[in-house]
């Protein structure tokens, strides 16, 4: 009987923890489909006709689709970019241990954003580079490149020297072992700070918000601005929040183990 | 053996090369850039000529007492979102602790608000909190207490916020945690078992000593995350009502985006930058120290 009880509160518990992660998400998306009335009705109402007219407005009258091609333009490069940029650095963090290095790209990590979007906002302006592409991807990428940098060396430890060492001796140079042998395996490590960086990117507000206007502009400023100006129209916001978050939970659902793995690595020594 | 190329030789430059000439680029030029703006008076829409005025900027902003409030808030926001999130993270991670139906399930739900756009989160947690048609103050009412009005309020607005950061960031700690309890042996646990421990004990005296290490790493993670905390506040409140929610990042961004005095603005990130700084300082000291 104690057994039951005790299965039963452990039951209770999972699901109030369920709950109160998933009530927001739940929340949001069954006001995206209430009209305005039933929305500000007092009390909040829990049962509703549910309409579509709010997806309409925001995908209709707001240029959501162009939002959405400039985040997915602007995560893609960004994330592109830096692994150019940082599987090679990975990796020679990880063979010559060069921890300082290490340390140094982390630096981006750790730093806030802003203490180098202020001077980027004087430099980008000077250079006319406000609004474009090219100044939203560079700021990106250094949200990108400590995560792939992170990530990845981690991952290059796990993988056995003597793997390119053997190719080595066969007379292949190290950066010919590095492209043809390490980097087919790194498969799982490149999904990981793939999904990771990119859903950064994605979410990122306040590079955006600086640096880009109306050419550029990403979906959270997007989001954003629809607040500022339609300080009333819940439904459509709650629309707008529903359509901004759904890439990167879809993005979670399938890259589940991966991104678990990402986010906790480095916290917990194996 | 062949002799090795001259890019072979120099491969431990040539690899990282990029990435370093990136960051430096980047971010350490624009720090440094920081550092050298913060001696000058310039307000970028006054068409006025760079002024260097030494150590004015210093003396004008660090004595304001905006600037020491918000430097309050920031410590304040922080220690108490990151305090709720250890203790409430790592209770939710021993309770997930074990073989259950739907665990896979549970560990989903917990990525979701980590993956959850900041911007949009606080969208939705500012219809939570309308004063007149939120579910917050309808969950007073329901249960008799006054309705509250939350962000609206100078003395309710930090509170309100660290809510929303609790909620957004406390899965972290508990996947973090989960993940570390997954990985400990399980010589202790059988030793403490014969030896006749109760479960509270083992509890207390083997599991929650061996997981302390990756509890730290997870809190100083979210240390240096949380003083950053810049997205959820400003869509929110702003840093308002008046000042009230108002952090050095908060500051920061206004002083440059929207006052454009850089040279001031310049001190307040500097002073946000050592901040976390520190606190980064902290991570390694504590993790060598855990290492050894």
């Amino acid at each position: 009987m104690k057994k039951v009880i005790h299965e039963a509160l452990f039951y209770l518990a999972v699901i109030v923890i369920s709950l109160v992660v998933l009530f927001p998400f739940l929340w949001m998306l069954s006001s995206s489909f209430k009209t305005q009335t039933d929305i500000i009705a007092w009390p909040p109402k829990f049962i509703f006709d549910p309409t579509l007219q709010n997806y309409a407005k925001v995908f209709g009258e707001q240029d959501f689709l162009k939002y959405f091609i400039n985040s997915t333009v602007v995560g893609g490069l960004a994330v592109g970019l830096s692994l150019v940029l940082g599987l090679p650095a990975a990796y020679s963090i990880s063979r010559f241990t060069q921890k300082k290095l290490a340390l140094f790209i982390l630096l981006a990590r750790l730093m806030p954003g802003i203490s180098f979007l202020m001077p980027w906002y004087i430099i980008f302006s000077r250079l006319g580079l406000m609004d474009t592409y090219v100044a939203l991807v560079l700021s990106h990428m250094l949200i990108a490149l400590p995560i792939v940098v992170w990530i990845m060396s981690s991952y290059f430890n796990s993988i056995p020297v003597e793997l390119e060492e053997s190719a080595m001796v066969d007379g292949a140079t190290r950066q010919y072992a590095f492209w043809a042998i390490i980097l087919p395996m790194s498969g799982p490590g490149i999904i990981t700070s793939v999904t990771l960086s990119f859903i950064f990117s994605w979410n990122n507000f306040m590079f955006s918000q600086v640096l880009s206007m109306e050419k550029t502009k990403t979906l959270p400023i997007a989001v954003y601005n629809f607040v500022s100006y339609a300080e009333v129209d819940w439904g459509g916001v709650m629309a707008a929040a529903v359509a901004i978050m759904a890439p990167a939970i879809v993005l979670t659902m399938i890259f589940q183990k991966f991104v678990v793995k990402g986010l906790t690595m480095g916290a917990v020594k194996g | 053996m062949r002799e090795p190329s001259f890019i072979e030789k120099h491969l431990r430059i040539l690899f990282p090369l990029p990435a370093i000439l990136f960051i430096a680029l980047l971010m350490i030029f624009p720090i440094l850039y920081t550092l050298s703006l913060s001696f000058t008076s310039w307000n970028l829409t006054s068409g006025a000529p760079l002024r260097f005025v030494g150590l004015r900027n210093f003396e004008h902003v660090l004595t304001e007492p905006r600037f020491l409030d918000a430097v309050f808030r920031t410590l304040a926001f922080t220690l108490g979102a990151v305090t709720i999130e250890a203790v409430l993270g790592t209770v939710v991670a021993l309770i997930l602790n074990r073989a259950f139906l739907g665990k896979g399930l549970a560990k989903l739900l917990l990525l979701l608000p980590l993956v959850a756009t900041p911007v949009a989160v606080g969208i939705v947690f500012n219809l939570f909190y309308d004063p007149t048609i939120g579910l917050a103050n309808w969950a007073l009412s329901a249960v008799g207490l006054p309705q509250g009005l939350w962000i609206s309020d100078a003395h309710s607005v930090l509170p309100s916020l660290i809510i929303v950061d609790v909620w957004q960031w406390t899965p972290m700690i508990t996947l973090i945690v989960l993940a570390g309890l997954a990985g400990l042996s399980e010589e202790p646990f059988e030793a403490a078992r014969v030896d006749g421990a109760t479960p509270w004990q083992v509890l207390r005296f083997v599991t929650i000593p061996m997981v302390m290490p990756t509890i730290l790493t997870a809190v100083i993670l979210r240390l240096i995350d949380a003083l950053k905390t810049f997205d959820i506040i400003f869509a929110m409140t702003g840093g308002g009502p008046g000042y009230a929610s108002e952090t050095l990042n908060i500051m920061g961004f206004k002083y440059s985006f929207e006052y454009f005095r850089m040279g001031q603005a310049s001190v307040i990130l500097i002073a946000l930058f050592f901040f976390v700084l520190l606190c980064s300082l902290g991570i390694m000291k504590l993790r060598t120290a855990s290492e050894n």
